[in-house]
């Protein structure tokens, strides 16, 4: 009986699920073409490697380029960009003095409370603060950028697929949209009602090709980096960037892979002894000859 | 329970006689995992995941409760609470990736034991109690994995509590309150967060209690093993320990390897980047999709993409959803062949290896892949299949195949011969 209603119920499903695969088939059919292609999926590129010091397993930080990418969120990014979940006494661990973070900290202005009149104001931060957001809150971060909300860096890296890669691909990602072609093959030609709305920039590594943000890394002049560092070409800044935004989204990303090492060495030897074991536990009555 | 010659505790320490004699615990365990319980000498690593599951199971009760220490269950705050853990909390980074993976690996041990049992057919008699407890654990592991994905309060915490308790919207006349009773509102929110955590808290120790249960049930007929004949005689038989813990100890180090590997070198391997970014209920994600070991019961749910005659579309798929897993408590009465093994099944292993092991791959990585096409149409035939192989396949197969012949005992498919075969002549060959 149960079998009965088992394979009733089972045809049910089964005669619904192939309904509805008939439908996609008609579907298909009648479209002549499996899915209607999009310039989104057709032109957009996969992330160019940033090829970070800190990438892999055996990866360290690169302390002078994550002070340069610093520098570059602090004098170009951080004017749209928060990093709230980053504190300046973070910031030691780039190898910055005490004295340095202090300074670095008092650079920035943070929301306060007046002592004497208890009225909102700001003060120079301290090393306990975290960086603070441009805008007061989402309204006015939308007012300010044409409707779109600048996204906070703090874990820029890990919330995007393929992360510093794709923060150092979508940097240096900007293209003509009137020149751009893939494989030969011009979005201009392929899909003629593509465009780029207004307040727009064409950019293949953004979902969907158009991203809010101007292109913020010029090059010339932006960002003077200090004697013996590496010239701020566009390329080079957008490298120190990625390698910073991994840094903030992950500060013990390192630390993590080096001690996974030793973790796995024990644990190898660990279970090396336990296979010996068991086969000395097991020798007493072992067949002499197994059979299946 | 156990078998006639199981040994029995004997207490030599003065100490432990006494604690014997006031409360039998050491006797407990000396019966249940100790030299006190009989198990088939010819049990192979596929047998190892039932206590895989069962380390998996403290871990996460261990490494949840210190988390809950420090995480705050409020929309405000979960997410800032979160990374405050991963930042400032000492090890807090590595207490989060190792419950994050650790319900990771605890799927995959519990999806691997559960097809062990597909294949050795362990939900036959006398063991369906046994079975029907193991899917109850899987609903309630399901239900706890899904509540512990919310807590982050990231944009898929959000976006998954959204769909899945949409999913009760589903269901005609009733479903719209239910929906709202169960988010507290009617999107989610605080209220959703609070009583998620709290039953995210609660339903690990009631996993805990059905396990035992699980295992109470398990040592009535004792375990099941690769040929699936019962035990016979003493020589079926060797004891629990040394030989499965030094066994088990093995498993436990590869299976350790593994998960440090994935939680020191890849701990955002399994996750969605979209978690990284803060719950926003005015932003829909591109793709919104659950955590990997929802993925066939996903993919089961997006195949039904027509409404049938006068069931709609997603209240069908909801329905195939929850019956794709609750007909798993119907299999020791679907399939009612005698024999038990697939090894000894020449039919029956066709369809498992040709038939249900293809189909759930598919539907693996259709469940993760954007609803678009082909995947829904590739899901869509998986999900026939699926069915088909359960509902339909199994009970006809029970019922026409011929099965290889079986060796006389464990023993004789040890060794290669029974001493005990030769004497008891009248003994029934077979189960």
């Amino acid at each position: 009986m149960i079998r009965l209603i088992g394979i009733l119920a089972g045809l049910f499903f089964t005669v619904a699920v192939l309904w509805g695969l008939g439908n996609g088939v008609a579907t298909v059919i009648a479209d002549g073409q499996l899915k209607e292609p999009t310039a989104e999926h057709e032109f957009h590129l996969p992330a160019r490697k940033a090829g970070l010091q800190s990438d892999g397993p055996f990866g360290t930080w690169d302390l002078a380029q994550l002070q340069r990418g610093f520098q570059v969120y602090k004098e170009v990014c951080s004017s749209c960009h928060g990093l709230k979940f980053v504190a300046f006494r973070d910031m030691a661990a780039l190898g910055y003095s005490e004295a340095e973070v202090k300074a670095l900290a008092a650079g920035f202005q943070v929301p306060g409370i007046d002592p004497s009149t208890g009225e909102a104001n700001t003060r120079p931060g301290l090393p306990t603060d975290y960086f603070p957001s441009p805008y007061p809150n989402a309204v006015a971060a939308r007012a300010a950028n044409n409707n779109a909300v600048p996204p906070d860096l703090s874990l820029m890296t890990k919330a995007r697929h393929d992360g510093a890669n794709y923060v150092y691909s979508l940097l240096t990602g900007y293209r003509n949209i009137d020149t751009f072609s893939v494989g030969g093959k011009k979005v201009r030609d392929e899909f003629k009602d593509f465009a780029t709305p207004p307040n727009t920039h064409f950019n293949p590594y953004f979902a969907n090709l158009n991203i809010a943000m101007a292109p913020p890394l010029t090059g010339a002049g932006q960002v003077t980096y200090a004697e013996g560092q590496p010239a701020p070409s566009v390329d080079q800044m957008s490298q120190d960037m990625a390698a910073f935004l991994t840094w903030t989204a992950e500060p013990k990303k390192v630390k993590r892979t080096q001690i996974g090492w030793p973790v796995l060495g024990f644990l190898l030897f660990a279970t090396i002894l336990a296979w010996f074991a068991k086969g000395q536990v097991w020798a007493a009555i072992k067949p002499k000859k197994a059979k299946a | 329970m156990s078998f006639p010659w199981a040994k029995h505790y004997e207490p030599v320490n003065p100490f432990m006689r006494w604690m014997d004699e006031k409360l039998p615990l050491p006797r407990l365990v000396y019966g249940a995992i100790g030299a006190g319980y009989p198990v088939p000498r010819n049990l192979n690593y596929m047998w190892n995941f039932g206590v895989l599951a069962g380390f998996c199971l403290v871990l996460q009760i261990v490494t949840g409760i210190v988390l809950a220490m420090h995480y705050a269950a409020n929309a405000g705050v979960a997410f800032a609470s979160t990374e405050h853990i991963m930042r400032d909390v000492n090890w807090g980074w590595m207490l989060r990736y190792a419950h994050a993976n650790g319900a990771s690996m605890f799927f995959a041990v519990i999806y691997l034991h559960i097809f062990r049992g597909f294949f050795y057919s362990s939900y036959k008699a006398p063991r369906e109690m046994v079975w029907l407890l193991g899917v109850v654990i899987f609903l309630l592991l399901m239900a706890t994995g899904f509540m512990g994905y919310v807590l982050p309060w990231g944009q898929m915490s959000f976006w998954a509590a959204k769909v899945i308790t949409g999913l009760f919207g589903a269901i005609p006349v009733i479903g719209e309150p239910i929906q709202i009773w169960l988010l507290g509102g009617y999107a989610p929110d605080n209220a959703v967060l609070n009583r998620f955590f709290s039953l995210h808290y609660l339903l690990p120790f009631v996993i805990a209690g059905v396990v035992i249960l699980h295992i109470w049930a398990l040592h009535i007929p004792g375990s099941s093993n690769p040929t699936g004949i019962e035990v016979k005689s003493e020589s079926d038989t060797i004891p629990f320990h040394p030989y499965y813990t030094a066994k088990d100890g093995f498993g436990l180090g590869v299976f350790l390897l593994i998960y440090c590997g994935l939680l020191f070198f890849g701990p955002n391997l399994l996750g969605h980047p979209d978690n990284y970014v803060e719950a926003n209920p005015l932003s829909t994600p591109a793709h919104i999709v659950p955590d990997w070991y929802f993925w066939p019961f996903y993919a089961i749910l997006r195949s039904f993409t027509a409404d049938f005659f006068f069931i709609p579309a997603k209240l069908m798929g909801v329905l195939a959803m929850f019956s794709a897993i609750l007909v798993w408590f119907f299999l020791p009465w679907l399939d009612k062949g005698p024999v038990r093994s697939g090894h000894y099944r020449p039919l029956f292993r066709k369809f498992f290896w040709f038939g249900l092991i293809p189909a759930m791959a598919v539907l693996f990585y259709c469940g993760g892949a954007p609803a678009q096409e082909p995947f829904v149409m590739i899901s869509q035939v998986a999900t026939a299949y699926y069915f088909l192989h359960f509902l339909v396949i199994l009970p006809i197969v029970s019922m026409i195949e011929r099965p290889d012949p079986l060796p006389y005992s464990i023993t004789e498919a040890v060794l290669g011969e029974d001493k005990a075969a030769v004497l008891g002549e009248n003994a029934t060959p077979g189960v």
